[in-house]
């Protein structure tokens, strides 16, 4: 167990390391870093300081040391957009929004979509199921900025259950959870179904209605049990539709959060706070496939040993 | 090992308990099957009859209907693809095909419990072994809380001879060899105290010096508790060593019954005799039923007469076109019976 | 009997898929009624012709008077080439990656798979960011964000598949017989994998035109004046309550679009490949 965390850490690091790459790339493929990471009007004194901080005047190789030994220490710059914050600073203080908003909608995903798809495995081929079916193909294909825009339209607008947009409390953040949420479910759901029916076709099962045991007990307990590992390693992966989602929604929403940030700041060419946002986002999202992984080892208790 | 060596074993047995009380009394259990293909008569008319203490082989090769015929009396068959459609399971005078749900929770595993053929894939991988057999204790034995549950559990460890019950109830099944998980759900199997057993090729995938312990192991249990064995087997060899009575199905029916001794001495029935045959003849477990011409039959569109009809060397027309009827075979066992026309005219030829 | 043998196929989805994305995609400029960039000032607004409109405009107009019927129609070329050639970028890279790993095995083996690894654990959404701040939106970026994120899934497969292929006797025999690598891995083992890169190929265009459609509306994609659907429904995203037609119908297309085209998929993979696992 704690081999296997530890090659996942590892692991997690190369990949961070790869954005940082892709991200210092970036700003080089575009002409002069200069140019990107001041505003026009900057004085010589602050390109001189610049190029010395970021070390522009050295080789490319001692250039990227230099901008990974400030990324490092959180120092990816000064925003340029919004004067006298650092890139970090203005993304930190847009984080809890995100979180609150990406917590709601993960949390409305797994209560809606796993029991629908122990439902829909339970009573195959059923109407029950042929629905599910179709709610997790309709989320699949549905554009999540799309679905937004109708649920404002009907549910704030039209009807007015809810505000239309902005920060606020939880009554502003139903709907854009459940505009992100659609797309986890429907996959979710999915994979819950397909991981009940083989574990409801297993011996183990049929070793537990032999013993006597009810069939709800059977289904949540025995079966759910296993088949949760399923989805639970595919959660890591819908973390990446989670960041999209945030950034998509967040904007649909003008919800205050790190992903509305981020168009803000390509529209404002922002690039400190771009790349801070980036950088993040990659921490956060290997962060949780860590913590997947982790919970994964917990639950299965095979992968402990591996 | 297999070898079915008429001595020992089958004395013992014998003398384990004679006349017990009449358990289970199966009658024209029907099960039919629908599949891609069409109906399937998987259980076509199985009877027979359990006494307490005693050891019953069901023998047959796989698809000849023996799992089907002990699912169908707990009913656990497949839904929906499968349905009970006649019969009578009569479990100490109650027929157990009138049961609810509810009513036949409380059969399995508290009466008649079972023991699967593959203990890789029967235990639950994400709990362990203690829990397992805990949760059969609390739903069937509700006295007493959760300590003395635990301490049923390391019992029925150590009554199935695993070393260190006490440490052994906190390990998951990954971290067992196959033949202890085998012990574990034997374990599992008698923790309620059932008064039968079914077990479905409990040794199958066990290798051959763990099978041996195995079937020693159900024997000494049996001799304790004074329990009833149904044993699925496909192994003459080890029905030879466990059994008193036994069974031989052939797809969905049984063609031929009687003590062990009997029908060894006299197989009456064809498919018997090939079966004995190809055992006898190859002295290994994995020649079994190879040496018997043809394939199994597909299930579907069975042939009207005889099933074994189309792999039989004696079968004639009337074998095609009719099925016989469960006729005595004339030897010492008065109820030594099969199903085969030949019996007929080795009647009429006395 | 003819009728139920035509049933097997997926009639609908592809009914659905050539009315929606392909004819218009090929036609537009045939058949749509207007130009979808010339602004009609004197029809600003005007609704669709069951909601008190008019035929000339059968799905209304948008803020500057532009049939959005026409620009649906024109937005399905985007859809179409950026999933098609996205695609075909990152399957040809991904496949080629898949098929020198799996079959060289060894160092190139390890190197390529820890390239799939970092690249499928990081999502889209920061690359499309990191192109758009540093490019601005473009066709080009959309393509390149595109190819990057289906090439490891591509490679990831193929690689598996590979692997068991080259143990096979054909491949051994043409080992033998003396032929190249290249051409054994592109004679023996590349038609082997055609079905596989085929199906995945289908089973990701749904998640191409969502991808595109969502960055083009940020504003990150496709850059405008271009009437990529993505696009169309930012432009009426502000005028929701007065002319949801302008974001409603632009979203009905990627809706059926990517809906028809994940039946197909699905259908497409139960019949050629069930081996293949559902990402």
């Amino acid at each position: 167990m704690r081999r296997f965390l530890a090659i996942r850490f590892l692991q997690a690091l190369v990949a961070l390391l790869a954005i940082t790459l892709i991200v210092f790339g970036l700003t080089h493929l575009t002409g002069s870093p200069v140019d990107a990471l001041l505003p026009d009007d900057a004085s010589q004194a602050q390109i001189e300081s610049l190029i010395r901080h970021w070390g522009l005047d050295r080789p490319l190789h001692e250039q990227y040391l230099a901008f990974l030994g400030n990324a490092l220490q959180g120092d990816l710059g000064v925003s340029l957009k919004w004067r006298g914050y650092t890139a970090m600073e203005v993304v930190l203080q847009r984080l809890p929004a995100t979180l609150k908003l990406g917590g709601l909608s993960v949390l409305l995903s797994i209560v809606v979509a796993i029991p629908l798809g122990v439902v829909a495995a339970r009573h195959r081929g059923t109407m029950v199921d042929k629905s599910a079916n179709v709610v997790a193909l309709l989320g699949q294909s549905l554009p999540q900025f799309w679905l937004g825009i109708m649920l404002i339209w009907i549910f704030a607008v039209g009807l007015g259950w809810f505000p239309t947009s902005g920060q606020g409390g939880l009554p502003h953040m139903i709907l854009p959870a459940i505009a992100m949420a659609s797309f986890q479910v429907a996959a979710l759901a999915r994979l819950t179904r397909s991981a009940m029916l083989d574990s409801l076709r297993s011996e183990y099962v049929k070793l537990a209605r032999l013993k006597g045991v009810p069939e709800y007990r059977i289904v949540w307990k025995h079966a759910l049990r296993n088949a949760a590992i399923v989805p639970l390693t595919y959660f890591g992966l819908l973390a990446g539709s989670l960041l999209t989602g945030s950034v998509v929604i967040e904007s649909v929403f003008s919800w205050p959060g790190t992903g509305l940030l981020s168009i803000e700041a390509i529209r404002g060419r922002d690039y400190p706070v771009v790349q801070a946002v980036v950088i993040l986002f990659a921490v956060v999202f290997l962060l949780i496939n860590y913590v997947v992984d982790a919970l994964y080892a917990l639950v299965d208790p095979r992968i402990r040993r591996a | 090992m297999t070898r079915p060596s008429r001595s020992t074993p089958l004395e013992e047995t014998r003398g384990a308990s004679a006349s017990g009380e009449l358990l289970l009394e199966v009658r024209d259990l029907r099960t039919h099957l629908d599949t891609k293909n069409g109906l399937v008569r998987a259980v076509d008319g199985v009877s027979f009859r359990l006494h307490s203490g005693e050891t019953l082989g069901i023998i047959g090769e796989s698809g000849s209907g023996k799992s089907m015929t002990v699912l169908s009396m707990l009913q656990v068959v497949p839904k929906p693809a499968a349905r009970i459609v006649g019969g009578e399971v009569l479990y100490r005078g109650q027929n157990l095909l009138e049961k609810n749900e509810r009513e036949m929770r409380r059969i399995r595993g508290r009466e008649i419990a079972m023991i699967l053929q593959d203990p890789q894939t029967s235990l639950n991988p994400v709990f362990t072994i203690g829990n397992q057999i805990v949760e059969a204790l609390r739903l069937h034995r509700r006295d007493g809380g959760g300590k003395a549950l635990v301490h049923r559990a390391v019992e029925a460890l150590r009554q199935v001879r695993i070393a260190a019950p006490e440490e052994r109830i906190r390990s998951y099944p990954h971290e067992m060899s196959g033949g202890m998980k085998q012990r574990a759900v034997g374990a599992l199997a008698i923790s309620c105290g059932p008064r039968i057993i079914v077990a479905d090729e409990p040794t199958t995938s066990l290798d051959v010096t763990i099978q041996a312990q195995y079937l020693r192991l159900l024997r000494d249990l049996q001799r304790e508790t004074g329990l009833a064995i149904l044993f699925i087997t496909h192994d003459f060899g080890i029905v030879a060593k466990l059994c008193r009575h036994l069974l031989v199905m052939y797809a969905g029916r049984v063609v031929e019954a009687g003590p062990v001794r009997a029908v060894f001495n006299n197989p009456a029935h064809p498919y018997t005799r090939a079966l004995l045959g190809s055992v006898v003849r190859a002295d290994t477990k994995a020649e079994r039923l190879e040496a018997i011409a043809g394939q199994p039959p597909a299930l579907w569109g069975l042939p009207s007469g005889c099933r074994f009809a189309p792999r039989c060397p004696h079968a004639d027309d009337r074998c095609r076109k009719e099925y016989p009827p469960q006729l005595r075979v004339r030897d010492e066992a008065s109820d030594h019976v099969a199903s085969c026309w030949r019996l007929e005219e080795s009647h009429g030829n006395r | 009997m003819k009728l139920s043998r035509l049933r097997r196929y997926p009639l609908l989805p592809i009914a659905v898929l050539l009315a929606i994305l392909f004819i218009p995609a090929l036609f537009a400029e045939w058949l749509a009624p207007h130009d979808p960039y010339q602004s009609h000032l004197r029809n600003r607004l005007q609704p669709p012709v069951f909601w008190g409109g008019t035929w000339d405009f059968v799905l209304g107009t948008d803020r500057l008077g532009r049939c959005v019927l026409s620009r649906i129609m024109h937005g399905a070329q985007y859809a179409l080439a950026i999933s098609a050639v996205g695609i075909f970028v990152g399957a040809a890279i991904g496949t080629l990656l898949g098929l020198v790993a799996g079959y060289a095995r060894g160092w190139t083996d390890i190197v390529v798979m820890r390239l799939v690894d970092i690249s499928l654990a990081l999502p889209s959404i920061l690359l499309a960011l990191a192109f758009a701040a540093a490019w601005g939106p473009s066709f080009e970026a959309v393509i390149i964000v595109v190819a990057f994120v289906l090439w490891a899934y591509f490679a990831r497969q193929i690689r598996a598949e590979v692997l068991s292929i080259r143990e096979r006797d054909f491949v051994a025999r043409a080992r033998v017989a003396g032929g190249s690598h290249a051409r054994i891995v592109l004679l023996h083992i590349l038609p082997n994998v055609v079905n596989t890169v085929v199906v995945m190929a289908t089973l990701q265009v749904g998640v191409v035109i969502l991808l595109e459609a969502a960055l083009s509306f940020l504003g990150i994609g496709v850059p405008r004046p271009t009437p990529a659907w993505g696009l169309l429904v930012a432009d009426g995203r502000w005028l929701v309550v007065s002319a949801w037609w302008i974001s409603f119908f632009p979203g009905v297309a990627i809706l059926l679009a990517v809906l028809s085209v994940n039946l197909l998929g699905d259908w497409l993979r139960d019949r050629l490949d069930p081996e293949l696992i559902e990402v």
